[in-house]
């Protein structure tokens, strides 16, 4: 269809594909972007601050709130007494209290809130809270909680083969165990909600949430109310990685039970130190394994035991080691295998979902596991790991039987080998570490192979508006959430390439349960599958009934209407998008409809763990190099490259973002991340003072990213594929290349090493 | 008591308000009495970097920028300064300042929560380097940003940011009209008695004064550490006594044989001022916490609150700084680590305050630059001869700090070591150590081991088992008791590999471009 010159006023290209820039970053950059704390507060709003128990485990005998009650400001505290519902939270265990009743189970747990006029005046006074607690024995640590077989969910195991056999007539064995680390999300903005008692004991809840619905879910339940009472809208988050899943839920049931108490709108702001008592982290996981193998290193046999740290609640502990287990053959074919998972109980935070949801903690075993096996052999990890990838024809079904149909990685790890010189490399670091009596270095290249659906099926459906107004400009509203990871920036550019126009002329509104219903989580990767489906396919309707009266008036198929640089092209003429609006409204056409998309061909067997999980895999592998210093056990990463697929690229500057971004914070697990707690039970890195992030000075000299460059093999939107997740695993790499390194250190070329490797581990390593 | 009025500039404008609590944080005040939201709440304790704000004082006729952190810097103590906060950087028109565009065009905000903060340190960057006619390199933009913590990007897109902004058509600040505004400010602010909740004190002889009239003020400086006592402990300070506005404490004066550095001279002056005398210095300047709170900080703070991980302290000892205490009884002047009685104990008196330190000057008039790890010697070949400025002859310095994270995190361990070698032994020793005590410490014990002793490979094995002998360290979340005594002594180690004039030994130094050079 060749338009007019004259007409062609739109943008040449269409939007997707262009790495536009985040649809908030102008707003962003000048502090003009709205966050809940930053919502201009209604008259008469109170603060809120939590009362947090300082015993790990014990009867709670009392509460004596006498001295806050008399501080400044003070109007009054909130305990499960005032709770009009239920005072179990509305979680899929239902097995944690809104506020603690007659037990607390981890320094940290919210007993109540006082709220007060201001948000110091509250924290104040929440200290001044006497707590009287009888001390019970307490379970701290994820091995004593095997032993004493306190879990949260019954073990769970997936079987396959005679892995005892395997084993047993395999000519090599090993047998080891791994403690890995959990992780604090550090989301930049701290946990917050703000609720609002509207007319007739109807709510408005600000949330900076990853799943909304959840949040007027328990919202509701706990105020004894039905759904359609609480609206739940979030804009935007300042991070959340996870940690705003079913976290962001607790603070905005216990905003609103003060509101309601009160009858104010009432803000609940965690201080920092705060929500990294209170809230739950990545899990630490604990690993026991036994391998059989031939000399080649191929995997005859395994036996793996993951023990994940859940806390003291079930929260989302079920599906993240399901999702450990579904992870363990990380990209490799495991033959006869056995994998027992044990869902602990232990008294501290609820562990819950980050990034990876599971996955990291599965994959990084198999990684150590086949190592382990290489240096046992005497060969480079890599030839190791190579002989391990999943075939194509045959060698190609998981353990939890699902085919893999779309592997890429035998010429993905073979470019990466290439263009990052793995071979040339490994040898000059050989002759390096020959001769510095000080600093190792070590290479590391690793794979990701990352299935990509809630493995709850039912969670893997979306809905969307698409409003068209008529000036030709568009309204966006879907159910997924703006984390930062530039979900409302492809869905506008989704929606503005099935209309033709501008990504300019496409905006997206707050995420609002009052507007779609019954929204999934932004999780699991895959806001943009679900999500942009959605949008798409709502803007396809208003298209199609555009097209369709385009058609009547020029007398062709609507198939023949063409929408493209905003303008609506027929046989007879190209009119102006704005312009066609304006017609057809007056012509009482609808310009506005909703859409709804769900995943096709997945379903799994969550007792037996076997079925279809997942759409398809993404895959990404990534080449590391470090040193480290066999005095102090410090460590550098010097060259990092990465070579990941993410189908098309609906925004390749977006989804390179995620994959540097996810790549760092995956290298922060495994480095300079530790959380510490004491043998009270008490975390004692509790701040940023504490607990250090990667900051900007970890960023390697050498970091490149690549695009693997095909589609989807899936019917996936935009032949994308999802990317929020799959790149943090690559900084396994990084985890290890430490290994490599603390190898070239020791006589025997062995390495037991915990994560996450700060100093100390890695010189113990290198010394024990 | 009255609180007396905050009056600063900020866009061009005199803000003044009244009836600020003396303990009121500048985040609060923008936030909560300003409803200037754009500046985030991140941790509440400067570790962040999301509550960076930019502010200017008259500095030699010029104005001089500081990247600070509002949510622990005390309102009041911006009085009489230049401000900005993210709101203020875009054009009249809405054109965004190069430090913004620069951020939306390399793709450099995700969440955005982390963006203010991460905008208003490239704008100090920019108006320090860029408007300097400086280049902004890579390795600058990780130094000057180590403060700021984002938890989306990998930062890569941020540091590229730093460099584009040079690239963007200029834009001035109007410093004569903000230099003009300052001076009124400033004239006012000299008719204002130092009376009330909020004191800060000119002149030594009114700091003086105030401090015998008002011994239960709190001390502030650069508030680095007692705003967390504010925002974390929640103490409340009926009145604050505010030592940074004292004209004497705020200068580097250069004697023959020492410096004496203000009290109130902020980390990075003084630390730019060590590195002058000493620039193998740098790096462990780098290393100290992030710019925000070198900006704010001060050295006699740091001094003053004597953590025992505070890592002024090591180098001070080591190079045998002292510490000169002011009163109107006169003053008191005593090595450092005489000043700590124990955990966070110091021999101050109510009447009492830091008023200088005295480091001593290198020995030799004109050191010559120690050779930089990585410089000179190729690969990890040594060359056997002793690495000390002046041809031997100065002192040979060695500081070093091992912490979880490289940039903007607290040792684990700090050792500093000043040696001076005559005819191939030890003629003086200074070595100070954090991380291992109750309080910053000198270790005598090692000192005197290797005092007049030749300095071998024995020698340097006795020294590291008498230094892992000589200290007790706790285990806590930082590292672990028998970690912190083992690279005690590894450190003494890599102390006598260096000079040996062993290279690529340490990481500080470490580059991987050198490395793989054929």
């Amino acid at each position: 269809m060749n338009a007019p010159e004259k007409f062609l006023t739109g943008t040449a290209a269409p939007a997707t594909g262009s790495s536009h820039a985040h649809e908030s970053a102008r707003a962003q950059v000048a502090g003009a972007a709205t966050y809940v704390d930053d919502i201009p507060e209604v008259k008469g709003t109170l603060h809120a601050a939590p009362i947090l128990s300082k015993v790990a485990r014990g009867r709670l005998l009392g509460v004596d709130a006498s001295a806050a009650l008399q501080m400044e400001g003070v109007k009054g505290v909130v305990l499960a007494g005032d709770i009009p519902g239920d005072r179990i939270l509305a979680t899929f265990t239902h097995d944690e209290p809104v506020f603690a009743l007659d037990t607390v189970e981890f320094v940290g747990q919210v007993v109540g809130v006082v709220v007060a006029d201001t948000v110091m005046q509250a924290r104040r006074a929440a200290r001044k809270v006497k707590l009287q607690i009888e001390p019970l024995p307490a379970i701290l640590d994820v091995r004593e909680a095997v032993q004493a077989q306190s879990f949260v969910l019954p073990p769970v195991t997936a079987r396959r083969g005679e892995p005892e056999q395997g084993i047993a007539r395999a000519p090599h064995r090993l047998s080891g165990s791994l403690d890995v680390g959990g992780q604090e999300h550090f989301y930049l903005e701290g946990q917050v909600g703000y609720a609002l008692p509207l007319e007739q004991d109807n709510w408005w809840i600000y949330s900076s949430t990853q799943h909304p619905g959840e949040v007027q879910h328990w919202v509701a339940h706990a105020l004894g109310l039905e759904n359609h009472a609480v609206k739940v809208e979030c804009r935007r988050m300042g991070g959340g990685f996870g940690g705003k899943e079913t976290q962001a839920g607790h603070i905005a049931v216990w905003a609103a039970l003060a509101a309601r108490k009160f009858r104010k709108p009432v803000k609940l702001r965690l201080d920092r130190d705060d929500d990294f008592l209170v809230t739950g982290k990545r899990h630490p996981f604990a690993y026991d394994y036994e391998v059989g193998f031939d000399d080649d290193g191929l995997v005859t046999g395994l036996k793996l035991m993951l023990a994940a740290n859940c806390g003291w609640s079930a929260d989302l502990s079920g599906p993240v080691a399901d999702r450990a287990v579904f992870h363990a053959d990380n990209a490799y074919f495991l033959g006869d295998v056995e994998i027992v998972s044990y869902r602990c109980k232990t008294n501290v935070q609820s562990h819950t979902a980050f990034r990876g949801f599971g996955g990291p903690q599965g994959m990084i075993v198999v990684e150590a596991i086949l190592s382990d096996i290489a240096r046992a052999l005497g060969k480079d990890p890599l030839d190791v790991r190579k002989a391990n990838l999943y075939g194509i024809e045959d060698r190609n079904v998981t353990h939890y039987q699902m085919p893999v149909e779309d592997n890429i990685l035998h010429p993905l790890i073979a470019r990466l080998e290439q263009d990052a010189r793995y071979r040339e490399r490994r040898d000059e670091i050989a002759r390096w570490n020959a001769g510095n009596p000080v600093i190792k270095r070590g290479i590391a290249i690793t794979p990701v192979k990352f299935g990509i659906s809630f493995t709850a099926t039912f969670f893997n459906q979306a809905g969307a508006l698409v409003h068209v107004y008529t000036d030709g400009s568009v309204q966006v509203n879907h159910g997924g959430t703006e984390m930062g990871q530039g979900l409302h920036t492809k869905v506008c550019q989704l929606v503005a390439d099935e209309l033709g126009v501008p990504f300019e002329k496409v905006r997206i509104s707050a995420t609002d349960t009052s507007k779609v219903p019954n929204a999934s989580a932004t999780a699991a990767s895959s806001g943009t599958d679900l999500n942009g489906r959605a949008a798409q396919f709502a803007a396809r309707q208003v298209r199609q009934r555009l097209a369709q009266y385009v058609a009547e008036k020029q007398n062709c198929r609507p198939e023949q209407v063409i929408f493209a640089h905003g303008l609506v092209s027929g046989p007879d003429a190209a009119i102006p998008f704005a312009q066609l609006v304006d017609d057809a409204y007056h012509s009482r056409v609808q310009l506005w409809s909703d859409g709804f998309y769900r995943t096709p061909k997945i379903h799994y067997d969550k007792n037996t763990l076997t079925g279809r999980p997942f759409y398809y895999f993404a895959y990404g592998a990534a080449c590391s190099e470090v040193a480290i210093d066999t005095l102090t056990g410090e460590s550098r990463v010097l060259k990092v490259d990465i070579l990941h697929d993410v189908g098309t690229s609906i925004n390749p500057a977006i989804d390179i973002g995620q994959i540097e971004g996810g790549f760092i914070q995956g290298m922060g697990w495994l480095t300079t991340e530790q959380l510490v707690w004491n043998d009270r039970g008490e975390l004692a890195t509790h701040a940023p003072s504490t607990y250090k992030i990667p900051a900007t000075g970890d960023v390697p000299a050498h970091f490149n990213v690549q695009l693997w460059p095909e589609a989807n093999r899936e019917d996936n939107v935009g032949g994308s594929k999802a990317v929020g997740e799959p790149p943090f695993m690559l900084a396994i790499s990084v985890w290890e290349a430490l290994r490599d390194a603390a190898a070239a250190a020791r006589a025997d070329g062995r390495v037991q090493m915990d994560a996450p490797a700060t100093a100390e581990n890695v010189l113990k390593a290198i010394r024990g | 008591m009255e609180s007396k009025t905050i009056r600063f500039v900020r866009r061009g404008e005199l803000v003044s308000l009244t009836n600020v609590p003396p303990d009121r944080t500048l985040l609060e005040l923008l936030r909560e009495d300003l409803s200037c939201t754009g500046t985030k709440e991140g941790c509440g304790e400067g570790d962040c970097g999301a509550c960076t704000v930019v502010v200017a004082e008259p500095e030699d006729g010029a104005l001089k920028y500081r990247a600070i952190n509002s949510c622990i810097r005390l309102a009041h103590s911006i009085d009489g300064m230049a401000l900005w906060t993210v709101e203020d950087l875009a054009g009249e028109d809405g054109s965004l300042h190069p430090a913004q565009e620069a951020m939306v065009q390399c793709h450099g905000s995700q969440c955005g929560f982390c963006t203010p903060g991460f905008a208003m340190s490239l704008f100090g960057m920019y108006q320090n380097h860029v408007c300097q006619g400086e280049t902004v390199t890579r390795e600058l933009a990780q130094e000057e940003l180590s403060g700021n913590l984002c938890r989306c990007t990998g930062y890569r897109p941020i540091l590229d940011a730093a460099q584009q902004m040079a690239n963007l058509p200029r834009v001035q600040v109007d410093e004569g009209e903000i230099l003009r505004q300052l001076e009124a400010l400033r004239v006012r602010r000299e008719q204002v008695a130092s009376l009330g909740t909020y004191l800060d004190p000119r002149t030594l002889p009114e700091l003086l004064a105030l401090r015998a009239a008002n011994p239960q003020a709190q001390i502030v400086a650069g508030c680095t550490d007692v705003g967390l006592w504010v925002t974390k402990m929640h103490m409340q300070f009926p009145q604050v006594l505010d030592v940074t506005r004292v004209a004497e404490l705020k200068r580097v004066e250069q004697y023959e044989h020492h410096i004496a550095i203000g009290a109130a001279v902020t980390l990075t002056d003084a630390f730019d001022a060590l590195v002058r005398e000493r620039p193998q210095l740098k790096t462990f300047a780098n290393r100290f916490a992030g710019l925000p709170v070198r900006n704010s900080g001060t050295l006699g703070g740091n001094v003053a609150n004597g953590s025992p991980i505070g890592d002024s302290m090591p180098l001070l000892i080591a190079l045998g700084a002292h510490v000169v205490l002011l009163s109107q009884r006169g003053h008191r002047d005593l090595p450092l680590e005489q000043f700590y009685t124990g955990y966070r104990k110091n021999v101050l008196a109510a009447d009492e305050v830091v008023g200088w330190i005295k480091v001593p000057r290198p020995k030799s008039p004109h050191p010559g630059p120690l050779p930089q790890a990585g410089e000179g010697a190729s690969g990890s070949t040594p060359s056997p001869r002793l690495r000390g400025e002046g041809g031997g002859e100065g002192e040979f310095l060695r500081a070093y700090k091992i912490s979880k994270r490289y940039d903007d995190d607290i040792s684990a361990v700090c050792l500093v070591v000043a040696m001076r070698i005559e005819d191939g032994a030890v003629a003086q020793v200074g070595i100070g150590a954090g991380g291992v005590a109750p309080t910053p410490a000198r270790a005598v014990q090692t000192e005197a081991l290797l005092r007049g002793r030749p300095w071998t490979l024995e020698a340097a094995q006795a020294a590291a088992a008498s230094l892992r002998s000589e200290f007790r360290p706790i285990s806590d979340m930082r590292a672990s008791s028998a970690y912190r005594s083992e690279v005690l002594g590894n450190l003494m180690q890599r102390l006598w590999l260096e000079s040996q004039g062993f290279e690529q030994i340490n990481l500080e130094s470490f580059r991987l471009a050198e490395a793989t050079a054929p």
